[in-house]
């Protein structure tokens, strides 16, 4: 891993060196990546599995090659069962609008998310769930339980095992929280769900996947969901793991060209796994970025990453712990590196426009997490959050920023 | 951005508070930020602003801008709200980043809706 990799870090905001830590939004892409995307548009780009020429050859083959690599790093079985989607948000809806239609959702069920879900492994349930939706929102929703996250920011395990009866016929929880940085203990979860219950989980990694090893037939899950921008890869690729023998019997929701074996007019065959999922010409220059940052993770290896972010975290809560006037959440250890917090008398709006005035790339807001920011107490937060290319003078130029701020709003 | 008038509306806000049996009571939020306002008024037959005041939480733009906002009203038409438009608030503000502009004008905004 060379800094230099990253193009965007040379530049300078407002007269400073840009100290980016917003990598819980999107991550930096290094020149690989920016590479692959380019050399496939100058050099290889044609439509997949359609022509018989040189290109789409080329191109099919570099698509295809996605799908092995992808199901190696997070430890699948069989290349597929991976799906590629528009993101993290785009593969959970496409559980939830796949399962409507299947005959295990027949009789309706529950759902049971936690409180530390983000928006989009709250709303595609709801959605699943909910009586009445039209142009307003979603209204009665029934079925839906939501595991209470413990004071000091870990999930209650025991009160998500407790909403968990005969009825739930889907557990969803991210792996890490947004905004927590909480590590749930995803093995220990399923199996104690699976004890209990037929229950399909879901398991969120998107603020996982790009951080630590990832393993799906160890974590025991039935799905898998992350996102290639989040991890050095381009926007617009999600990434949807089913178990084989579920996804088999999994019908697909959006229908067009490319995952159809036949077509009559009154009736048609699904193409075989994985081109089922893949209705018309995906973001082929997008999954080919993403096999690049792949490259570029497994190269580095996912397990160095997992220890220096972990040291690098404890740095930043030791110092940041330190100030005056800093409330932090979440838990102070098993945690990712995603760090918010709130400073004593100023807004985290206004602290997030003085960073920036210093060159400081954080998030603010209620990081599409309102349910648990309304359960903090808090209306917003600010959010650091780190990457294998942040350094401790990173964190350093954020403790000189809050306290700037601090001396400009007099607290 | 953070000039001394503006952190002064933000730390002491003129007409915070709730007007009693209000002529127009609107609420906003900027879900961006998470910032909400709520303003109450009460007008005159004329449609003269007799009491103006706002209950916000969220940044101090967004609460300077409500501080400044309803100074500015108070005694004048309710109309005048329709001639305002988001350089108006900037200005007021003494200039904003683009990026803040949206919580410059949320309490204009606001009361638009049903100004």
């Amino acid at each position: 891993m060379n800094k230099n990799d990253f193009p965007i870090l040379q530049r300078e905001i407002n007269g400073r060196r840009l100290v980016y830590l917003d990598n819980a939004a999107t991550s930096q892409k290094p020149i690989q990546v920016i590479e692959a995307v380019s050399s496939f548009y100058k050099e290889h780009n044609a439509n997949i599995h359609r022509g018989i020429h040189t290109l789409s050859e080329e191109a099919s083959n570099m698509f295809d090659s996605a799908y092995k690599k992808t199901a190696c790093f997070i430890g699948a079985d069989h290349f597929e069962e991976i799906v590629f989607t528009q993101g993290t948000t785009s593969s959970i809806n496409l559980v939830a609008a796949s399962l409507l239609r299947t005959r295990y959702w027949e009789d309706g069920g529950e759902v049971i998310i936690t409180e530390m879900e983000h928006h989009a492994n709250i709303l595609p349930w709801m959605d699943l769930l909910g009586a009445k939706k039209d142009f307003v929102g979603i209204r009665d929703v029934a079925g839906l339980k939501v595991a209470k996250v413990k004071k000091d920011g870990t999930l209650d395990v025991d009160h998500l095992l407790s909403l968990v009866t005969k009825k739930a016929k889907v557990v969803a929880v991210a792996q890490v929280s947004n905004v927590l940085g909480t590590i749930n203990p995803i093995k220990e979860i399923v199996k104690a769900v699976k004890a209990k219950s037929d229950a399909l989980v879901l398991v969120d990694g998107a603020q996982a996947a790009p951080h630590m090893k990832v393993n799906v037939k160890g974590l025991g899950c039935d799905f898998y969901v992350f996102s290639s921008h989040k991890m050095l890869g381009p926007t617009g690729v999600g990434i949807l793991w089913t178990k084989k023998e579920i996804l088999d019997k999994m019908p697909p929701v959006f229908l067009g060209g490319g995952m159809i074996k036949e077509v009559h007019f009154d009736r048609a065959v699904w193409d075989d796994l994985p081109n089922r999922f893949v209705p018309g010409t995906p973001n082929i220059s997008g999954v080919v970025g993403f096999s690049a940052a792949l490259d570029y993770l497994s190269n580095v290896g996912m397990d160095n990453i997992a220890e220096y972010e972990d040291s690098l975290c404890g740095y930043a809560l030791d110092k940041l712990s330190k100030e005056n006037g800093i409330e932090i959440y979440g838990p102070l250890k098993d945690r990712s590196g995603v760090i918010s917090f709130n400073v004593k008398g100023i807004p985290s709006h206004d602290l997030a426009s003085i960073l920036d005035m210093d060159g400081i790339a954080i998030r603010t807001g209620h990081h599409c997490a309102m349910p648990l920011h309304l359960k903090l107490g808090v209306p917003s937060s600010a959010r650091a959050s780190v990457y294998l290319y942040n350094e401790e003078e990173d964190i350093d130029a954020l403790i000189e920023g809050i306290r700037r701020a601090q001396r400009i709003f007099n607290v | 951005m953070y000039k001394e008038e503006l952190l002064e509306h933000f730390k002491n806000p003129h007409n915070f508070g709730e007007v009693k049996n209000p002529t127009i009571e609107v609420s906003g939020v900027n879900s961006l930020c998470g910032d909400a306002v709520k303003i109450t008024l009460k007008t005159d037959k004329f449609g003269i602003i007799k009491d103006i005041k706002f209950k916000s939480s969220g940044c101090a733009v967004s609460t300077a801008a409500a501080s400044l906002l309803t100074d500015y009203l108070k005694g004048k038409n309710v109309s005048e709200v329709k001639k305002l438009d988001d350089n108006f608030m900037v200005k007021l503000l003494g200039g904003v980043t683009p990026a803040r502009v949206r919580c410059a004008v949320l309490p204009l905004e606001t009361l638009k809706r049903r100004g």
